[in-house]
């Protein structure tokens, strides 16, 4: 097992990495994960202390990498904006679709929030099962995201998302479907890469 | 609101215009429509028609015919204040007349009308009065550069050193206050078009420059030894086409034979290193360095002025994102000969930075910082005579990324402030 070497570009990388798939595990609608600096993970109002370890099977690309985590102190409980959110989806009448979020002056309507939180907790299992030493992943934008109707208890929703990879610069479409519920969290059943040549 | 005919909606704008006109004329600011609505009714016959006449005679109901009743079948707009809405509505139910409400609240349409017309204005008095918390597009960043030299006559002048590949003008703000080719500074923002926060910085950092001078000790004393050319749009086919088409673009628009991709990644285009690693010979890519080394316009005009200049000390080359900043190089591992000085300035430009809201920055060299990149503005820069370059990686570190809300304009362009001052005073207190 090869050592990463200690310095900035790497170490990020892995943090950023972590971050994602840390927003997978503990994400929800009604609240997200951002990375505040390299040693601490943050969430929307309040800091905690995090440390993870970011195993990169080298050699072995298509295998995710592994993550372990903790986290200090509790985390904050998000039942009731979960619920709310649950709540206003199952009462609309048409489903929901949207896109371009944020816009392109990096607007998010209150109303939106949620489902972007949803996206970045989504994203993060997109991006850790795509990561590598050499890669960094971030959600720059949901393109568009429809809801799908269910009979069952579920939300779902499909997703196109823009990733932007930091080392290659590359803009990069990706499908996801997000099935969620308030007590049994986010599953993506569903996510396929939509890269083509780089036309406008 | 509801939605109408779009020819109606012209009609309606025009009475809107209008009903706003008559209240400024006579009771300036005072709230005269709240809670009035216009209801659209349709006269079946002719008796209808005569009703709706005699309903409009009727002074104390207050009606004001925005179409008037003419024939069956025709619709007829009335605006009915507030306290008559009651009256008004129990009559043409009574009377089997029907109608659907166009407008819930005149007030609330006039307050929206007034407010997108204040927003709208054009017309700017002087360049501080630009909105610095707003994204603006190309046309209206190339008037206020216009607007900011017609008040500055004496420190700030526009010149052109060459032109985009769809033929924009590049412009450079040029600030001195006289000397004869004194040692000058190179600054630019927005060389990759979709790094909006760059551009915007790039405007109140030059406001900020003019505003300054002969108020500001620092600035001041900057300007009556140095000169300082800033590029703020330094690729403008890629920011227009931001606007337009992709909001995510980062490269030139180029057309080069052989490929039906378009653009060169203009941070890899530089004569430093030019093809090596940190760079791709494909032209879809993102990263992708063109056929040879200065082959776009955008950055071959800035090789030539600093080149022609001869006397650039310092280069500050402005990108987003990632909160960092770097010096050469990029395109080897190796460190510069001026590491230790470049990286000591470094740090102290990040810490007064950091001061001013707590926002963290990283710096080093680019290879030690980000990754190995080849061909860019600050290695071509060392290379070629200018000690400090250096470039930044504004906000934010990914939470919004390219798309940083616009109430963070200002935020990061004030906090950017002082560690471009540590940089300019080294320079002035270090002449080479």
């Amino acid at each position: 097992m090869a050592e990463l070497p200690p310095t900035h570009g790497p170490a990020s990388r892995a943090a950023a990495l972590a971050t994602a798939y840390i927003s997978h595990r503990h994400g929800s609608p009604g609240h997200g994960w951002v990375l505040r600096d390299v040693r601490r993970a943050r969430r929307e109002d309040s800091t905690v202390n995090c440390t993870a370890e970011v195993l990169y099977h080298l050699g072995n690309e298509k295998s995710a990498p592994d993550v372990q985590f903790t986290i200090e102190g509790e985390l904050k409980n998000t039942d009731e904006a979960d619920n709310a959110f649950y709540n206003r989806i199952q009462s609309l009448k048409k489903e929901l679709e949207a896109e371009n979020i944020p816009d392109s002056y990096g607007n998010v309507s209150p109303e939106m929030q949620p489902i972007r939180a949803l996206a970045w907790a989504a994203s993060g299992y997109v991006i850790w099962q795509n990561s590598t030493e050499n890669t960094k992943y971030q959600l720059a934008q949901i393109k568009h995201v429809k809801q799908v109707k269910r009979t069952d208890e579920y939300l779902e929703f499909d997703y196109v998302i823009l990733l932007h990879e930091n080392v290659s610069q590359e803009i990069i479409p990706w499908q996801m479907t997000v099935l969620w519920h308030p007590q049994h969290g986010i599953e993506v059943t569903q996510n396929s890469c939509q890269a083509k040549h780089a036309l406008d | 609101m509801h939605s109408r005919p779009k020819v109606y909606q012209r009609l309606l704008n025009m009475k809107v215009l209008l009903v706003f006109a008559a209240l400024l004329v006579g009771t300036f600011s005072e709230q005269l429509f709240v809670g009035d609505q216009v209801l659209r009714v349709v006269a079946s016959d002719e008796e209808q028609v005569a009703l709706l006449r005699t309903l409009g005679e009727q002074v104390d109901l207050q009606i004001d015919f925005w179409l008037d009743p003419t024939k069956p079948g025709r619709p007829a707009d009335l605006r009915v204040p507030f306290s008559r809405l009651q009256a008004v509505k129990v009559f043409l139910e009574s009377h089997g007349i029907s109608y659907n409400i166009m407008i819930e609240d005149v007030q609330q349409l006039l307050d929206e009308e007034k407010r997108t017309m204040m927003l709208s204005r054009r017309m700017e008095r002087s360049a501080n009065e630009f909105n610095f918390a707003s994204y603006h597009t190309l046309e209206e960043i190339y008037d206020w550069m216009d607007t900011l030299v017609a008040d500055h006559p004496n420190l700030v002048s526009k010149i052109q050193i060459g032109e985009s590949y769809e033929k924009r003008p590049l412009y450079v703000l040029k600030f001195s206050t006289g000397g004869s080719n004194r040692p000058a500074v190179w600054l630019d923002t927005g060389i990759h078009s979709r790094e909006w926060v760059t551009q915007a910085t790039g405007v109140w950092t030059a406001n900020k420059l003019a505003e300054d001078y002969g108020h500001d000790p620092t600035v001041t004393s900057l300007l009556d030894t140095m000169d300082i050319f800033f590029e703020i749009v330094t690729n403008p086919d890629g920011y227009a086409f931001t606007h337009s088409s992709n909001r995510l673009w980062r490269k030139t628009r180029s057309i080069h034979a052989g490929s039906s991709c378009i653009g060169v990644d203009p941070n890899r285009n530089w004569d430093a290193g030019f093809g090596g690693s940190g760079s791709s010979s494909n032209p879809c890519s993102e990263t992708y360095h063109g056929p040879y080394a200065h082959s776009e316009s955008e950055v071959k005009s800035i090789v030539d002025f600093i080149q022609s200049h001869g006397n650039v000390k310092g280069l500050i080359s402005i990108h987003s994102y990632s909160q960092m900043l770097m010096f050469p190089y990029g395109y080897k591992w190796t460190t510069s000969p001026d590491h230790e000085e470049l990286n000591k300035l470094a740090e102290k430009a990040v810490n007064d930075l950091a001061a001013v809201y707590g926002t963290e920055y990283t710096y080093g060299s680019i290879a030690n910082t980000i990754y190995l990149a080849a061909g860019t503005t600050v290695d071509w820069a060392y290379e070629n005579g200018v000690k400090y370059s250096y470039t930044f990686e504004l906000r934010d570190t990914g939470r919004y990324g390219f798309l940083l809300p616009s109430s963070q304009i200002i935020p990061t362009a004030t906090e950017t402030w002082p560690a471009l001052l540590d940089i300019l005073v080294h320079i002035q207190q270090h002449p080479y």
